[in-house]
């Protein structure tokens, strides 16, 4: 395993994780711009490009794209999150030539107003499928609700509205500012040539303009509302809660992990204990996510509405009220040896390792063996442990329930 | 660097039938770090008594609350201070479990699930804790409409025995008792028909030893074959207050053991696999009627199902609906060679991928092994794809014309299926081996809608 790590003069890093014992290759475009890097007034535009892409470029039509990316035999797909939106393949070894070529041609795409139109129903079809699908848009609500006029308070998709009222010119100006070079990381993973991989990249990319572009990065001001809404076809409840967690650069991040895994993991933990495995909710958990300048530390429950109320009275009981039941020495190793199997198990796999690796680089500037991954969460303490709950219970947080009524919980 | 030819490389699946009935099927794969299994054991929902359906699932929950020297606590604290990763879950034929690990803990791990299978304490206090996590499951489907028209569909087309929903009735789980999970788990808890299939690290001759010493001992009962699995077609219509109209139809194809199965697969891949396939470029693309549609195959005795899905919002459901179908039918144009091509790009990148997950090998030796006991090798399926050609892609198709047309939706307003396809009256039977969805894993799938945070495309 030998990592590989270089810049282009345009500003285009490109980096790799080689493995020579690997049977196929990873390649993805990681481009640092999503939801939470748009205007309220256009958001979703971030997703509607990362479809747009597809749509063809000045070379290929559409047709050419998804025919060419079958040809490959490539798992092919794209993503787009609140920071990043990340086109990606899994080929074999021999078809590096070729898929860059296509994956770095789709970074310029023609963006055609035909297109554009016919994508937007797409998108809106999209849209309607989360609104039909639980937990019911929940999730974005609460993000609303806690993040404010902060902008990782716009949702991924953007709504009907904003993705109507989407025009192509200013899509355009979007991609001209947030795809260019200096804003992008080309990398791979599992058997590749890395000389090659550089050699090529820099001649399909050697008109590319830098921009300039840098996210702006504000501490959000954090909301602590309860909020209910109704969706009537619905038959079960479900509620989330965020509270501040730490940021992707902070030290604590490990330590706030090994806590979500303590108490609210969907198997093993206090709140599966408590309220999966008698059967009272469908599920009842904890988990920690990061962002730039800040991060989340987020409870879920699904159950009837009936039993929300109790249920939720529990659940926030063991992660708010029960810091004197001290977590143990075996719990903390459990949560350890959870998550490091789970690192061991996902990067045989170059197309897990391709996240792990772009997402380390792109998003805190670092390279981590898998090794050094695990000896990150081996090295937490049982007392930083503590020090992230007790900071943890000293918050409020901003709440959202949906269900087929309202006023279920206090 | 790995080179392709590594396609043809040896791949070695060790086989070893135990006096009792129960099969080991393994595959080495010396070059991970992990090893995963899965286990399947004859106790599906076919065999749950009339008026307790759900009593598979309330039993596999059961089972799991306590066997051997553990109780309900300290298996799930031993598997996760192991870090296993596992799943399990009940089918029409099956009950199943599935768990990958890290080399190491893989004996201690079988120990655990021998434990699990043949030792459940079946705690008469918990029995309530099964009940009510089941209740919850049969819910989460209520919610999940891409789900809930699978399930239905899966009852309209099987009818009440075959058809059964893994996750029960809310009457039959209310009705089942202690005894009755007894009495399943002696009669169906059985090796006769049980299949061990094992890939990654691990030696073959410590293997077989542990697996002799595990389950050397199982008692095999008397069982009754199951009868032929019917199939029935028609059009049923749920009413939901939902923003899509979800769209599952379903028809007739070879089953997985059908030797021509994979002229049949081929055509699927056609129609769904990949972004160019036809369904994708046809209602999608070029008409942007859905973010999803997809079909895949599914084998429930020998009785082989294209599964199809689509989802759109209301007013242009019928279109979406007509033009699905259209598309399968010009399956009967012919295939182009670009077609062909791609479809054997595809496989054979699969087939190599394949090499990267223990976890996805088990499941697939697990499937060959039941379907057509023997494990076909990367060489051997590679030597069947390239020998389809367009002719016999037509001429399959010609043969095997979608017939036995069913057809589920769930929406605001239900869509009409063309009366030459609707033949109330045309329901073939066939003899029931058994089942597994989608089966062919080996083969590409078209993705279902991801759950995951952010958005695929």
């Amino acid at each position: 395993m030998k990592f590989e790590n270089t810049t282009l003069d345009n500003g285009l890093q490109i980096i790799a994780e080689v493995n020579d014992e690997a049977f196929s290759q990873s390649l993805g475009y990681f481009v640092k711009t999503g939801s939470r890097d748009e205007v309220p007034d256009m958001g979703g535009v971030s997703h509607f490009l990362e479809h747009m892409v597809f749509k063809g470029t000045d070379k290929r039509s559409a047709e050419d794209v998804n025919r060419e990316l079958d040809e490959l035999g490539a798992q092919s797909n794209a993503y787009t999150c609140e920071d990043q939106t990340v086109y990606y393949m899994s080929i074999l070894p021999d078809q590096q030539t070729q898929a860059v070529d296509l994956l770095t041609d789709l970074m310029r795409p023609a963006l055609r107003t035909s297109d554009f139109e016919t994508e937007k129903n797409v998108i809106l079809e999209e849209i309607a499928m989360y609104d039909d699908a639980p937990p019911y848009g929940s999730m974005e609500r609460c993000m609303e609700s806690f993040y404010g006029d902060h902008p990782l308070s716009i949702r991924v998709l953007g709504t009907p509205q904003t993705v109507s009222d989407l025009d192509s010119e200013s899509m355009r100006e979007y991609h001209q500012d947030r795809y260019a070079p200096d804003n992008l990381c080309l990398v791979a993973t599992g058997a590749v040539d890395f000389d090659a991989l550089v050699k090529q990249a820099e001649i399909l990319t050697k008109s590319w303009k830098p921009s300039g572009f840098k996210r702006v990065s504000t501490m959000p001001k954090h909301g602590s509302a309860e909020l209910q809404f109704q969706h009537a076809p619905a038959v079960q409840q479900y509620t989330f809660e965020l509270s501040q967690g730490v940021s992707r650069n902070d030290p604590r991040r490990h330590a706030y992990r090994l806590l979500a895994t303590v108490l609210g993991d969907d198997s093993g933990s206090r709140a599966f204990w408590a309220l999966v495995d008698p059967g009272l909710a469908e599920s009842a958990g904890m988990f920690a996510h990061e962002y730039d300048e800040c991060g989340i530390l987020g409870l879920f429950l699904t159950c009837t509405p009936e039993d929300t109320q109790a249920n939720w009275d529990a659940l926030v009981s063991i992660v708010r009220e029960e810091t004197g039941k001290k977590i143990t020495e075996r719990e903390l190793t459990v949560a350890k040896n959870k998550i490091c199997s789970s690192l061991v198990l996902s990067s045989e796999r170059p197309g897990n390792r391709l996240f792990t690796v772009g997402n380390a680089m792109t998003m805190r500037g670092v390279y981590e063996t898998v090794d050094q991954s695990i000896a990150n969460y081996r090295r937490v303490t049982l007392d930083a442990v503590h020090d992230a709950w007790v900071d943890y219970v000293n918050q409020g947080g901003a709440r959202v329930t949906i269900g087929p009524e309202l006023d279920v919980l206090k | 660097m790995a080179e392709t030819e590594s396609i043809t490389a040896p791949d070695i699946s060790h086989i070893h039938r135990l006096s009792n009935g129960m099969t080991l099927v393994a595959e080495p794969m010396p070059w991970l770090r992990s090893a995963a299994f899965t286990l399947l054991v004859p106790a599906g929902t076919r065999s749950e008594p009339e008026g307790l359906q759900g009593l598979c699932s309330m039993t596999l929950d059961l089972a799991q609350r306590g066997a051997g020297r553990r109780n309900s606590r300290q298996i799930v604290e031993d598997l996760d201070f192991m870090g296993i990763e596992r799943s399990s879950s009940c089918s029409t034929f099956h009950t199943s479990f599935s768990v990958a690990c890290v080399a190491e803990s893989l004996n201690e791990t079988l120990g655990i699930y021998a434990d699990i299978v043949l030792r459940p304490h079946m705690p008469e206090d918990e029995v309530d804790e099964s009940r009510q996590t089941a209740l919850q499951e049969l819910l989460s489907i209520e919610d999940d409409p891409s789900q809930k028209v699978f399930t239905q569909l899966k009852n309209l087309r099987y009818g009440a025995q075959f058809g059964r929903s893994p996750y029960g009735s809310t009457e039959g789980l209310e009705s089942v008792q202690l005894q009755d999970m007894f009495d399943y788990h002696v009669g169906r808890y059985i090796p006769d028909g049980a299949i061990l299939a094992v890939a990654g690290k691990f030696e073959w001759g410590e293997l077989k030893g542990m697996v002799d010493k595990l389950f050397g001992d199982w008692q095999s009962t008397e069982t009754t074959p199951p009868g032929p699995v019917p199939i029935q077609t028609g059009v049923q219509h749920l009413q939901h207050e939902s923003s899509q109209t979800h769209i599952a139809l379903a028809y007739d194809c070879v089953p997985y053991q059908h030797p021509d199965f994979y002229q049949s697969r081929g055509l699927i891949s056609v129609l769904s696999d990949g972004m160019s396939s036809r369904l994708f470029s046809e209602v999608r693309e070029k008409r942007g009627l859905v973010y999803t549609v997809s079909a895949s195959c599914q084998t429930i005795g020998d009785q082989g199902s294209v599964l199809t899905y689509a989802g759109t919002t209301g007013p242009r459901a019928q279109e979406t609906l007509d033009v699905t179908i259209e598309t399968i039918k010009s399956l009967g144009n012919g295939i182009t060679e670009g077609e062909l091509s791609r479809l054997k790009a595809r496989v054979k990148s699969s087939l190599v991928m394949e090499q990267e997950s223990s976890t996805s090998r088990s499941s697939q030796i697990a499937t060959d092994w039941y379907y057509l006991k023997r494990v076909p090798n990367r060489k051997q399926v590679l030597a069947e794809i390239e020998s389809l050609t367009c002719e016999s892609l037509l001429v399959h198709f010609q043969q095997y014309p979608p017939t036995g047309w069913g057809l589920v939706t769930m929406g605001p307003e239900p869509v009409v299926l063309a009366q030459d396809l609707v033949r109330v009256d045309s329901s073939s039977t066939g003899v029931a081996s058994d089942d597994a969805s989608n089966g062919a894993s080996q083969l590409p799938e078209t993705a279902k809608p991801p759950a995951a945070k952010g958005t695929t495309r």
